[in-house]
């Protein structure tokens, strides 16, 4: 893990997610339970072994974390790796959560906090894995002194020490008292197991964090309760860049509970309520008065035709080139053309934006579901005016995250800046679903022209694609585009080696980026840029197979003997799924293969079309190799998930622009797949070593193509946007 | 004021009659494992039971409920989480998030009542709730564990 030391750290420089440390301050307070408010000063307690690992003299093992969890399994995973280098006995095994201001008082000892780009385990496994050895160690050489023993003479299993010459045996927790008072060793010296030989990291355990997901008791942000506490509704201009001009609070403050009707900023009004319901009628009845800007004249119309320019425009913003493109579909026996698109999407977490603050004058708190505690922590200093010190982030497992509930923390900004001009009283902030949807940061729109060229023997000799779109580091993160290049958004079409990069060589080769943005907020979406890439690459591969009168799957086999793993998992799912073996009459195959988040993943759907244009999916393989599995009854869940995200968005997936503002509002306009569309779901891992590679994300880019490859193979068309509501699939 | 009979306790409330049973139920029950998703009974996360009915709370009056009326949240479906639906969710791990759960557990219960044991095509006329972490193959699997049509998978051992 990167400490920076002797770096100031700033409240920017938290946002930007850098590196970096300050000392010195009181260790903050851990939100836990109903009210929030049991303070537990971790480390504080001279029990810890290592900063990761508590052993409690009754035998529990307390596992910090410091990542989110938002249902994808992190919590338990990293867990499991903690205690398989612990070698503690796993149903002893309990978590705490690190909050941002503990971690940030102790020089950032837990390292990265943010949870996105499906690097939950594979960033932090190596140094919680060190940690985990850490307190063997120092158990270990706590029983060593007693027993005045060499240390190499004990054995451990399932936190018994034995020392095998004298036949002693002695608990971790009978020891641990006197391990926390032992130096640290250095993490850096430990030796890591094989994960060959691991028994409790790579096994398909049970979540640690299922029991009170089942009765109710579990306490999302949305769910906190304080004592003298207000409820806060809001609303922001709908056109994005608008103004709040002027309300009418007269109308409403003599409404059944209202309390304050408070500005946040330029763009947004909140009424504070007894209760979040009366705050939320009471800003529908609000009169309001806004300036909608410039941008009240844009719609999805004339944000197509911005694209569409770059399609053909010189230059570019970013690209992967090699042999001559122009050249080489200049002498093709055969060129293939096509033009793709694909919209804006909404993430539609179940659990709307919330957050709880509460704001005195030395103080900001904050109660909230992130992705990033330390960008929620940064937003709560910024919101304030207060030090990053005098913050702290008592952070809630989310109710989905997807990437909404990243870096950009702009729920949280906005309950601080309410909390802040009331003093003292805590106040939750809840958005509407329509809320919600209405201020997103949306899946970036794009657009991408193709074309092929095959030589007489239908092989691929040329391959050109262009990109045009918005761009995420654009709208988010603008001082990492430099020169004007953004390879970000070719995510997945890059050049080796990468975290995503192509798995086909081409002789000739050009995929570029068109930098279009609207006026539209951009950013990540569960697998981000690879979606939609994905889409177009392996959208198109197929039909410029079938122009080369090719089997999809022998077309891709060939062009990518570089590319080992890519292959590897296309030759997984392939021979899981049966290709080429018979089908029911009417069900036809699709296949797609990409690489995201440093994980190699395949997929092959079945699909029949009724006569009437209806898909229907009835099976979906796949094959991922994601190099090492921590828990594999995890991972097959989240490969199941990311079918049901991604095919919500290939079916429906939709946020339209009019008069400047989202069309879609809430789930009647913006349909989601439910249980009856889901299909079963086979998953094969091919975790092939040597390399760690995410699991949140990679699969989701496969869905649709796959999903796709098959319609056109079931109705002799391609399709080439999506969502799939919108194509007339038969005549 | 209104009377309602929450998990068998009649509880005296401050609220207005056009207040939905959800936000009655979430901030004057004080009951908050029922969940807002959509306000507009699309999304299921506020399914609770009404005279044994699952019903989306989001979208009923206290106005129109009567103080006779039944009301059962996720937190009055058993003690302990002990009803079969919650023992087979347990058993396959089905929460991902866990947000929307309390309304497909209160929507499977209900459908299991009905149809002690559902075909799978009952299974997609009945759950309706949607889930965003995607968590339906396992509802699936754990509708047909709790109605005794599979058996359940054996818990690994460390």
């Amino acid at each position: 893990m990167a400490i920076a030391k002797n770096v100031k750290i700033s409240r920017r420089g938290l946002l930007l997610g850098s590196v970096a440390a300050s000392g010195g301050l009181a260790v903050g307070l851990r939100a836990d339970g109903q009210f929030a408010h049991a303070q537990k000063a971790i480390g504080a307690s001279g029990d810890e072994l290592g900063v990761w690992v508590v052993v409690r003299p009754n035998e529990q093992v307390v596992i910090r974390i410091a990542r989110s969890e938002m249902g994808q399994g992190t919590l338990t995973g990293l867990a499991q790796l903690v205690a398989e280098e612990l070698e503690c006995d796993w149903k002893n095994v309990t978590t705490e959560q690190i909050t941002p201001g503990q971690s940030l008082a102790r020089k950032r000892a837990w390292g990265e906090m943010g949870t996105g780009g499906s690097r939950g385990i594979r960033v932090s496994q190596e140094y919680v894995r060190q940690g985990g050895a850490v307190a063997r160690t120092m158990l270990l050489q706590a029983a060593a002194n007693q027993w005045n023993v060499p240390a190499d003479e004990l054995t451990v299993d399932k936190g018994i020490i034995t020392h095998g010459k004298s036949k002693r045996t002695i608990t971790y927790g009978k020891v641990a008292a006197a391990a926390a008072k032992l130096p640290v060793p250095d993490p850096k010296s430990m030796k890591l197991k094989d994960p060959k030989d691991w028994k409790i990291a790579g096994k398909p355990l049970r979540r640690l964090d299922t029991g009170d997901k089942l009765d109710g008791r579990k306490v999302y942000a949305i769910d906190v309760k304080l004592p003298g506490m207000l409820n806060a509704a809001i609303k922001a201009c709908p056109v994005f860049g608008g103004k709040l001009t002027a309300y009418d609070d007269a109308k409403i403050k003599d409404m059944p509970g209202v309390r304050h009707v408070v500005r946040v900023d330029a763009t947004t009004v909140a009424v504070v309520a007894d209760t979040w319901w009366q705050a939320k009628r009471a800003l529908d009845a609000l009169p309001f008065t806004w300036d909608e800007g410039a941008a009240a004249k844009a719609s999805s119309a004339t944000i197509a035709e911005t694209l569409k320019e770059g399609l053909t425009a010189e230059g570019d913003n970013g690209a992967n080139r090699n042999g001559d493109v122009a050249a080489a579909l200049k002498d093709a026996a055969k060129t293939i053309e096509a033009v793709y698109a694909t919209p804006f999407l909404a993430h539609a977490c179940m659990e709307p934006m919330n957050c709880v603050a509460k704001v005195t004058a030395d103080r900001a708190e904050v109660w909230v579901p992130t992705q990033n505690g330390e960008a929620s922590l940064a937003a709560a200093a910024e919101a304030s005016g207060l030090p990053l010190e005098k913050c702290e982030v008592y952070k809630h497992d989310l109710g989905g995250g997807f990437g909404r509930r990243g870096g950009t923390q702009d729920y949280v900004r906005q309950a601080v800046l309410i909390a802040k001009q009331i003093p003292g009283v805590p106040i939750k902030m809840i958005w509407s679903r329509e809320e919600d949807m209405t201020h997103d940061f949306y899946r970036p729109i794009s657009q991408c022209r193709m074309a092929a060229g095959l030589d007489d023997k239908g092989s691929l000799v040329a391959l050109e694609m262009r990109i045009s779109g918005q761009s995420i580091n654009a709208y988010a993160n603008p001082s990492v585009i430099k020169d004007g290049k953004d390879l970000r958004q070719l995510q997945g079409l890059t050049a080796e080696p990468s975290d995503a990069y192509i798995g086909y060589t081409v002789p000739n080769l050009s995929i570029t980026y068109a930098m279009r943005n609207s006026h539209v907020p951009v950013g990540p979406w569960r697998g981000v840029n690879t979606n939609q890439n994905a889409v177009y690459l392996e959208c198109f591969i197929d039909e410029v197979a079938k122009a080369a009168g090719k089997d999809p799957l022998e077309f891709r086999r060939a062009l990518m003997g570089k590319h080992p793993k890519h292959l590897g998992v296309l030759n997984a799912v392939a021979e899981k799924a049966g290709w080429g073996k018979p089908l029911p009459s009417g069900v036809h195959r699709g296949i797609a293969q990409f690489k995201g988040y440093g994980s190699y993943s395949a997929a092959v759907a079945e699909v029949s079309v009724s006569d009437r244009g209806k898909v229907k999916v009835h099976r979906l393989v796949f094959a991922l190799d994601s190099g090492h599995v921590v828990n594999p009854a995890q991972v097959e869940a989240q490969v199941e998930g990311s079918v049901a995200y991604g095919l919500s968005a290939a079916l429906y997936g939709e946020s339209t622009v009019k008069d400047g503002r989202i069309v879609e509002q809430n789930f009647d306009t913006y349909e989601l797949l439910r249980i009856a569309e889901m299909p079963p779901v086979e998953t094969v891992l091919v975790p092939s070593g040597g390399f760690w590679g995410g699991v949140g994300e990679p699969t989701i880019c496969v869905v649709a193509p796959a999903v796709m490859n098959a319609i056109a193979a079931a109705t002799g068309k391609p399709i080439r946007s999506l969502p799939l509501k919108n194509m007339k699939l038969r005549a | 004021m209104a009377k309602l009979n929450v998990n068998g306790k009649t509880l005296d409330l401050k609220v207005d009659g056009d207040t939905p049973l959800l936000w009655a139920i979430r901030e004057q029950a004080g009951l908050t494992g029922t969940k807002y998703g959509c306000g507009v009974a699309q999304c299921g996360a506020c399914s609770v039971h009404l005279n044994g009915e699952v019903v989306r709370s989001c979208s009923i009056t206290v106005a129109s409920l009567k103080p006779t009326d039944k009301i059962v949240t996720i937190e009055g479906l058993a003690p302990n989480a002990s009803s079969a639906v919650q023992k087979a969710w347990a058993a396959l791990d089905v929460p991902q998030c866990g947000y929307c759960q309390s309304g497909q557990i209160m929507a499977a219960t209900a459908l299991l009542k009905k149809t002690p044991k559902p075909t799978d095509a009952d299974i997609d006329a009945a759950m309706t709730n949607i889930c965003r972490c995607g968590t339906y193959q396992r509802i699936r699997a754990a509708i047909h564990l709790a109605a005794g049509q599979i058996a359940a998978p054996a818990a690994k051992k460390v």
